[in-house]
């Protein structure tokens, strides 16, 4: 008697988990992958790294840019990640220095600074949607991707090389976004973005990104050695080479102010 | 004793190599061409070579730096611009929420494109380029705050630099030239006045705020004509005959006066706009005077569905200083446009002008660059000056002073200065 109900309560056991499958909507299930993306990134503190990226035109020219990459990971409430990336070449153009402080929901704030002229210049949030240095890169795409800056939609489960992918859709919550949405496919093992499509404000086909060559760091966080993003209206793509990745290293919030924009080299 | 030698040795070879020196440079040759004439100066065209190297070193887990930038000019035609300046060379040390800077060095302050009147640390390198933007190394110990409210900087600037003008071969040629030789000053410390300055930033949501005040010798002189050296009896022959003394050579003396100076920055962010506001009131030279410049910037993204960014800036200028003192901004309208190619060559467009609604007169400028290869950058820029009048001849000018007659076109002074300007830039 006792064993039959030891059964019976065994074969209870995982019915409330089956009963909230059907009841979860593709919304509620998008969010919950980005979430437990978002959680897994968590906790990273702050890293350094360096950045080769490669623009190459509709006919196969290239042209080269090496820039350095600095994060500091949010701790409030609505703050997001703090970052500043610095050109070391082309040389024109060298130190000359982005710095942004992202919102989990608010417009993101930021600076350019130019060093010829000593000059901090503040650039309106809303043209995120333009290219970031020439490249199919945009200045959105290149900032820290926060959950409350999206809603979601799962679409299905797929292959993707030898893992299996969660696909979902996001949409930008931001009005000023150049997309109207993204098809993000994320891999199920270690939720790692490996490949976005992204969908313009005519709803065609714009771009899409690929990652690979990732990378475990502090036996935690995947970071991506190259991301490419291919423009398929205009035949342009971009390649980036992430290098020399390095965390702990000691920034803090006084590497992320206008002081430290001006003691950039 | 020679192995700990040798191991101290090793140990400074090192430590040298683990905080490395670093150093950059950049040379360009610029020519001139000069559309309306040869001028008073003489010439239609003028060539230039410069170079600008930069050392740098950082120890102390970046909580030192020490920087030194040489700067030096050859020029074609005109002695005042063939020059040499220390742009910076200073040591910067960081402490925790503190930030010390001692030595020379170069601050920008403000927001807006049109003039930068509350930019006041530094000397204008005014041979270099009219629009103001180029400027000399300054003397200073400042000493910089980071807080919850706000950033603070107080600056101590023993040593005070002269504005550089165009010599009498310089172009812009003027009627009557700049004579730099033997300036003008108020204080009986002359150069060696020590001034001050102070400026707090701070945010408020979407606004950002600058509040400063400098204290010392102005940056901008007046221009004196030197009627002065003239006898009383020479003085009249002149109101007679309008015929000026023989061997009189009428200069502009710099008379640099100590002045006050507060300013106010504003600018406030909502989505793509960018509204923008200095103001500065000043005292010490003539009445005290207020002046201003505000206005918006807007960047339409991705415009004709390319990848072209079009920026646009308006702004309006405007002062109530004394109208014989007054700059030719004193009520007028900048209009210009940005025009971002986002290609691989960075090629950008910017071009702009200022118009004056009551006297017409309108100062158009284009700036236009890209880069070639990795290391070159070429730029072509242009000046053009319209609806300004003749410029005044030597006497009209003398005249004018002598009675205090502010000029009906300021800028007419530039009426024969239109030119395009092309500069090849080398990066090492």
């Amino acid at each position: 008697m006792l064993r039959t109900l030891s059964l019976a309560m065994l074969a209870l056991l995982p019915l409330p988990a089956l009963a909230e499958t059907p009841a979860q909507t593709p919304e509620e299930k998008g969010l919950e992958i980005a979430r437990e993306a978002d959680a897994r990134g968590e906790g990273f503190g702050d890293f350094q790294a360096g950045m080769r990226m490669v623009l190459i035109s509709k006919r196969g020219d290239t042209s080269e840019r090496e820039l350095r990459v600095m994060t500091l990971e949010g701790t409030g409430e609505t703050e997001g990640d703090k970052s500043l990336t610095i050109f070391d070449t082309p040389r024109d153009v060298r130190g000359t220095a982005l710095l942004t402080w992202s919102y989990k929901t608010q417009d993101d704030d930021q600076w350019l600074y130019l060093p010829a002229l000593r000059r901090v210049k503040t650039i309106a949030s809303r043209n995120q949607s333009g290219s970031f240095m020439g490249s199919e890169f945009a200045f959105e795409d290149m900032r820290a991707q926060e959950v409350e800056k999206y809603t979601y939609k799962y679409l299905r489960d797929e292959a993707c090389g030898e893992l299996t992918c969660f696909v979902f859709e996001r949409y930008p919550t931001d009005k000023y976004s150049g997309y109207t949405r993204q098809v993000v496919w994320m891999d199920q093992a270690e939720y790692r973005v490996q490949k976005i499509e992204y969908f313009d404000r005519k709803k065609s086909h714009l771009k899409t990104l690929t990652m690979s060559g990732y990378q475990q760091y502090k036996d935690k966080f995947w970071r991506p050695d190259e991301m490419e993003m291919v423009n398929h209206q205009t035949g342009k793509s971009t390649k980036l080479y992430w290098t020399d990745y390095r965390y702990d290293t000691g920034l803090t919030e006084s590497d992320f102010d206008q002081n430290a924009l001006k003691r950039l080299r | 004793m020679t192995h700990r030698f040798l191991l101290a040795l090793t140990g400074i070879a090192l430590a040298s190599t683990a905080s490395a020196w670093e150093f950059r440079g950049e040379t360009g040759v610029e020519g001139r061409y000069f559309t309306d004439g040869p001028g008073t100066a003489g010439y239609w065209h003028n060539g230039s070579v410069y170079a600008k190297a930069e050392l740098f070193h950082e120890w102390n887990d970046r909580d030192d730096q020490f920087v030194f930038i040489p700067f030096a000019r050859q020029d074609e035609h005109d002695e005042n611009r063939t020059h040499a300046d220390i742009r910076e060379l200073s040591w910067i040390h960081v402490a925790d929420g503190w930030e010390s800077r001692v030595g020379v060095s170069k601050v920008f302050w403000g927001v807006t494109e049109g003039r930068h009147l509350v930019d006041i640390i530094n000397q204008t390198d005014l041979v270099e380029q009219i629009d103001q933007e180029e400027k000399l190394g300054q003397p200073m110990i400042n000493v910089s705050t980071v807080r919850d409210w706000g950033i603070l900087d107080v600056f101590i600037l023993p040593g005070f630099r002269e504005r550089t003008f165009p010599g009498e071969d310089g172009r812009p040629s003027l009627a009557v030239p700049v004579d730099t030789d033997d300036p003008i000053y108020e204080s009986g410390a002359e150069q060696k006045r020590v001034d001050a300055a102070i400026r707090w930033q701070f945010w408020m949501g979407d606004w950002q705020f600058g509040l400063s005040h400098f204290s010392g010798t102005t940056r901008e002189p007046l221009l004196a004509l030197n009627t002065f050296q003239l006898s009383q009896a020479q003085l009249g022959a002149f109101a007679v005959t309008g015929q000026l003394p023989a061997g009189y050579k009428p200069r502009f003396i710099p008379v640099y006066e100590v002045i006050d100076q507060s300013g106010l920055e504003a600018q406030y962010v909502s989505g793509g706009w960018l509204w923008k506001l200095e103001v500065i009131s000043r005292s010490g030279q003539g009445d005290r005077f207020t002046a201003l410049d505000g206005g918006l910037e807007y960047t339409q993204v991705g415009i004709f569905e390319s990848d072209l960014d079009l920026g646009w800036i308006v702004e309006y200028l405007w002062e109530d200083r004394d109208e014989l003192l007054a700059s030719p901004f004193e009520h007028d309208v900048l209009l210009g446009n940005r025009l971002t190619f986002n290609d691989i060559a960075s090629t950008e467009v910017l071009w702009g002008v200022v118009w004056d609604p009551e006297t017409e007169e309108r100062a158009w400028s284009l700036e236009t660059s890209r880069r070639i290869g990795d290391r070159f950058k070429v730029s072509l820029e242009s000046r053009i000056y319209s609806n300004t009048g003749e410029p005044p001849t030597v006497e009209q000018i003398v005249g004018a002073s002598l009675q205090e007659i502010p000029p009906e076109t300021p800028l007419s002074i530039y009426g024969q200065e239109d030119n395009i300007q092309l500069e090849v830039v080398y990066y090492f």
